[in-house]
Parts: C-alpha cells; structure tokens; sequence
C-alpha cells in the first residue's frame, strides 16, 4: 500500500495519523533518541522492533505523553501534542488506547469495572449502557463471560493482556498502542492474540503501533515495521527491510529465528 | 397516518409511522460521545409495532458502542415479535454490526453481596479465625528464628556480618537524629508539664524527679520502640515484600540459601544490637531536654540538675528501661520481617502488610510493656 516509498524512507506525508520530527529523549546524560523521525499512516499496523535498551518503548511512551521529549514535534491527528490545552490532551487521550506490558490492570477493580474506568472518567453515560458496553468489550477481546467478574490476580497472564486490550478499547480509540502484547504467553496463546489484534484492527479500522520482540506476530499482522538503530528508526515492509545492509537488521530478521519465522508465514501462505 | 417527528429524537433518530411499519431513520454521529443521549432517546419509543426498518443511511459515524445500539434496539424489537430490517448500512457500517452482534453474548450478573447483618458475622468469624491463624504463624516463625538464633550463636561463622552491619547502620545510625529530636522534646515536655503541676506544692525540684524517671524507666524505651517500628518494622515488611514479589525469596532456595539466615538473622540481630543503644541515646537527650526546660523556665542549674538527679533516680530505674530494649527490638524485627514473608505477589499486598507490620509490632511493643510494668511493680522493682 506503501509502494511509492522506496525502502526505509521515514519522512512523513500530510496524511500520516502520527507523525514525529526530530525527536530527542534522554535520561541524565543517556541518550535514548536523537533526531528520530517516525510516522505512522491511519489504519496500519505498525511494529516497533530493536535490540534491548534502543528505547522502544520508550518511543511509545513519549507519544502517549508519559515522557517528555527534549527536543522534537509529535504531532498526533495533526495535531502538535505539547501545544495542546488541558483540555483537548484529554480529549486525545480519549482517542487513543494503551495496552501495558501485564495489562497494568488495577487490581482493586474487577475486569468490568476496569473497563467503565474510561468510559466513566470520559463520557457520560447511565450505569446500565455503561455496564452492557463493558461486556460487549469483554466479549470483543474474546473473554469468556464469567471473567467479566474477576479480579486481575485471579486472571492468567493471557486474560489480564485481554482484559487489558477491552479497557485500551473502551472507548472506540482510534490508535492503539501494545507494549509487547505478546510477551510472557504461549506460542498457541499469542498467535491467538494475533489474530484478535488482526481482527478488531480491521473490524474497527484501527491504526496499531506495537512494540514487540516477537517475531512470529511482527511477520502476521505487521504492514510496516520500524526498527530503532542509532538512536532512529528505520522504517519499512519486512521484504524492504530485509534488503538494508546494517548488520543488526540483518541479522535480526535473517539470523536462524528471523528465518523460522518467514519460513513459517511461506508455508502458512 | 401522519408522520411523527418527536423533539428530542430530532438529532439522531427520526421516527416515521407508516401503518403498522414503524421507520426509525438514524442520523449523525453514533459513537461513544452521543450514545449517553441516544439511549434516552430509544427510550422513548415505545408499543407494540409489526414491522421495523433501521435506515442507517443518515448515519455519519458508527463506532462499536453506537453499533451495540443499533444492535440492541434490533434485537430487542425482534424479540417483541415484530419483523425488524436494517436499511442502508455501508459495508463498513455492517460489517461493525456483525462484530458487535457476533459478540452478543449475556455475562452472568455480579455476585451480589449478602445482607449486612449476616455479612458483618461472617467478617467478625473470618477476622477471628485470620487472626488467630496469624498468631499461630507468627509463633512457628518466633520457634523458627529463635532456632536460627541459637544456630548463629552455636556458629559464628554462619553470621551475615557485612549485612548485619549495613542493617545497624540503617536501623540504629541512621534513626539517631529523629529519635534523639523526639527524645528530646519529650523530656522538654514532661519538665514543662510537671514544673506546672508541681509549682502548686512548691515542689520544682521534684521535676527532676518526674523527667528522670518518666525518662528514663518509660518514654526512652517506648518512644524509641515506636520510632523503630514505624521506621525499621515497615522498612522490614518492605524490602522483604519486595523481595518475595519478584522472587528474589524463591531464588535465594534454589540456590541453597536459607531466607532466615541472609534475611531475617542479621535484621533481628542487628535490631537486637542496637536498639539498646538507641534507648541509651534516647534517655540522654530526654534527660538533657529536661534539663535544659528546668534551666530556662525553674532556675534549676544544669548542676543542681545532676545533684537532684543523683538521688531521684537509682541504676536500677535505668536498667528497668534498658532491659526491654532487646525484648521490643526482637519483637518489631520479628513482626516486620514475618510480614515481609507474607506478602503474596502483588504490589498491593506489600502495602498492605507493611501497614499491618507496623501496626501489630507497636500494639505488642505497648502491651509487652504494660505486662513488664506490672511484673516489675509486682516484684518490688
């Protein structure tokens, strides 16, 4: 869909939902970025890959707004997120949903109520929409009903990340954030939650930008994939990026793993 | 039949009657912003009907919340026998529809909580039963530290003593300046207050009398266990709790270590050690703060203090202070680190221990001391 790039371009177009120019972060004397240029087009996925410690997450962080950039622009729905009143940055956080590492799930609510924290926080609307809206999302991230009433700390890792997803989506966002989604579940476990990424991406025409290592789901459901190197990203498919010559992109998707994993979706096609 | 437009449904959903057909025509934006106001607005329709159309065609923005809606309203109409259609749809809006619809599924409703009466007697009977559990614990963990204790003493070599030091260091150093602050107010409290009283019978000396033994024999060693317990109990609870969330208790194990030799033995030993010391300090500046109040306020010289404290108070009150240092220090080092091993692995449970540390260690502290108190007094001392 992206043919008119040609290889692991990252300017930005008009049309781009996210858009980062220059970007700077850092931690005392630690820099984690420096003049990173990222964008992401609506309605594509888009993985955020890169050895530990190149600041993926980080990156997501810094978009969402719980880091603060030292230098740089993020424009989101065009528009720049640190000229924002408080007033429309909760508006944009509406629009938007984060999945945390373990769900970040708070563990004195039930799934349900985690779920109507947004929905409360952001909308007005009667206990009873509130509640069946809670449990349309329940069973959209593919819970089964009686969890609806569990607490975090009686949900497998799988279902926290799930319970987690329904409270990101609460409130229809239009971009979701995953923070390694995948991590910690079992290979037939995350391939489902692939799956369910892939279909409410679509469903709800959704814009994903995930971290991930794992690169089994960056192979199924990623359109374009950016890898952080140097302090940037190079982004692009992972037919373009195959062809870059860094050594660490190299080895990374054509090392023994890189190899399973692109043997595997050949096969699957 | 005419056509009814009703007020409130003009911004999202016109309702035209045509017979027995009724044509319910969205319009805008149906989205989690306005679902609040169009389930209101759903409300409002009501009878009994033979035949709906849902003409979709108008709408501008559907979301799942918005489809949940539209497909709510289908299929409750559907389920009051009437002959339901949806018009219009774009292929996204259906295919929205179809998700929503698809996930359609009934969550068994929360368990409901019982009636007060009865609840309250089911908390009293489980908190009995946890808490006498909890004392049962705590006693096999005091069997299983004392058994460590003699172990270490038997053995030397088994000692921590870098981790025995940094604990001193932490519990007893570094407590030195709030608990000689404390100490000292306290005994510049208890002068004033006394000085105030005694004045009636003419009798300031006697507040040397009052501050050196309310010191010295009482407030040291009980403000000093408090400090301790809120400060080193919690810190206890904390940083084992800690520990055990992130396995770092399990690792030590498998490993081959044994958690109350490199955790619990060097807190409590090194809490045993110092505590003492503590209360020595405390007793010096409560005794210097009484000074100082009766050299400011009574004209009592820092020299006639120390004469008048020689015959008010005998070494005897000193010791009688000085003895339950040990017995409160191993008491809060046992509850905080007992606590810490409690933790379950979440970050709510460490809070949630540490607060019951600190609490349960200066409950015993303070009932430990009334029972001495009365020992000594039944005794002669």
């Amino acid at each position: 869909m992206d043919d008119h790039r040609s290889g692991a371009n990252t300017g930005s177009t008009p049309g781009d939902i996210i858009q980062v120019n220059g970007l700077k972060t850092q931690f005392g004397s630690q820099v984690i970025h420096d003049g990173l240029d990222f964008a992401v087009q609506p309605g594509e996925v888009m993985g955020v890959v890169g050895g530990s410690g190149t600041g993926k997450s980080v990156l997501m962080r810094t978009i969402v707004g719980l880091n603060r950039a030292r230098a740089g622009q993020i424009c989101v729905f065009g528009e720049d997120t640190a000229s924002l009143s408080p007033k429309a940055a909760r508006a944009m956080q509406a629009r938007w949903g984060v999945l945390f590492q373990d769900g970040a799930l708070f563990s004195s609510l039930t799934v349900v109520q985690n779920i109507e924290v947004p929905l409360k926080e952001h909308r007005k609307l009667d206990k009873a929409l509130r509640r069946e809206l809670a449990e349309l999302k329940v069973s959209l991230v593919g819970l089964p009903p009686d969890a609806a009433h569990k607490y975090p700390s009686e949900l497998s890792g799988g279902m926290r990340k799930r319970a987690g997803l329904a409270r990101a989506l609460a409130l229809d966002a239009e971009i979701l954030f995953l923070d390694e989604p995948t991590a910690g579940l079992d290979p037939i476990g995350a391939a489902n939650f692939d799956n369910l990424i892939r279909e409410l991406q679509s469903a709800l025409g959704l814009t994903v930008v995930m971290v991930t290592h794992d690169l089994d789901s960056l192979f199924a459901i990623c359109d374009r994939v950016s890898v952080l190197i140097d302090k940037r990203v190079k982004v692009g498919t992972i037919e373009q990026l195959m062809k870059e010559p860094d050594p660490w992109i190299q080895e990374y998707f054509l090392g023994p793993r890189g190899r399973a994993a692109t043997e595997a979706v050949i096969k699957a096609q | 039949m005419v056509a009814i437009v009703s007020k409130a449904a003009q911004k999202h959903i016109e309702t035209l009657e045509a017979g027995d057909e009724l044509r319910l025509r969205l319009a805008g934006d149906w989205t989690t912003f306005s679902v609040g106001q169009i389930n209101r607005e759903l409300d409002r329709i009501s009878g009994t009907r033979k035949r709906i159309v849902i003409d979709m065609t108008s709408i501008s923005a559907l979301d799942t919340a918005g489809a949940w809606l539209v497909h709510r309203t289908r299929r409750e109409w559907a389920k009051a026998g009437a002959e339901v259609a949806v018009d219009g749809a774009s292929p996204a809006f259906q295919g929205l529809l179809e998700t929503v619809a698809s996930h359609d599924s009934v969550c068994p409703p929360a368990p409901k909580g019982h009636d007060p009466l009865s609840d309250m007697v089911v908390r009293v009977g489980a908190a009995t039963t946890s808490a006498g559990a909890a004392a049962r614990d705590l006693i096999a963990f005091l069997g299983l530290t004392v058994v460590a204790t003699f172990r270490s003493l038997l053995n030397p070599r088994r000692i921590r003593f870098h981790a025995l030091v940094t604990q001193m260091e932490q519990t007893g150093l570094n407590a030195l300046p709030i608990v000689g602050l404390i100490s000292f107010l306290v005994g510049v409290v208890l002068a004033y207050q006394g000085a105030d009283q005694l004045a009636r019978f003419g009798a300031q000396i006697f507040t040397v009398n009052l501050v050196a033994i309310g010191v010295l024999r009482e407030m040291g060693i009980l403000l000093t266990a408090i400090i301790v317990a809120g400060r080193s109990g919690s810190a206890f609870t904390a940083q084992i709790g800690t520990m055990k969330v992130n396995e770092e208790i399990d690792a030590l194990r498998t490993i081959g270590l044994d958690p109350i030799d490199v955790l619990v033995m060097p807190r409590v030993l090194g809490l045993v050690l110092v505590l003492p010391l503590l209360t020595f300090y405390a007793d010096l500046m409560g005794l210097l703060g009484g000074a100082v109040m009766a050299s400011v306020t009574l004209d009592i010289s820092l020299v006639q203090f120390a004469r008048q404290l020689q015959d008010a108070v005998q070494v005897k009150d000193f010791w009688v202070g000085m003895i339950k240092a040990p017995l409160f220090a191993f008491i809060i080092a046992l509850v905080g680190c007992y606590e810490g091993l409690q933790v379950a692995r979440s970050a709510e449970s460490v809070g949630r221990q540490t607060t019951r540390a600190v609490v349960e260690s200066i409950f015993l502290v303070i009932v430990l001391d009334a029972m001495l108190s009365i020992l000594f007094s039944v005794i002669g001392i």
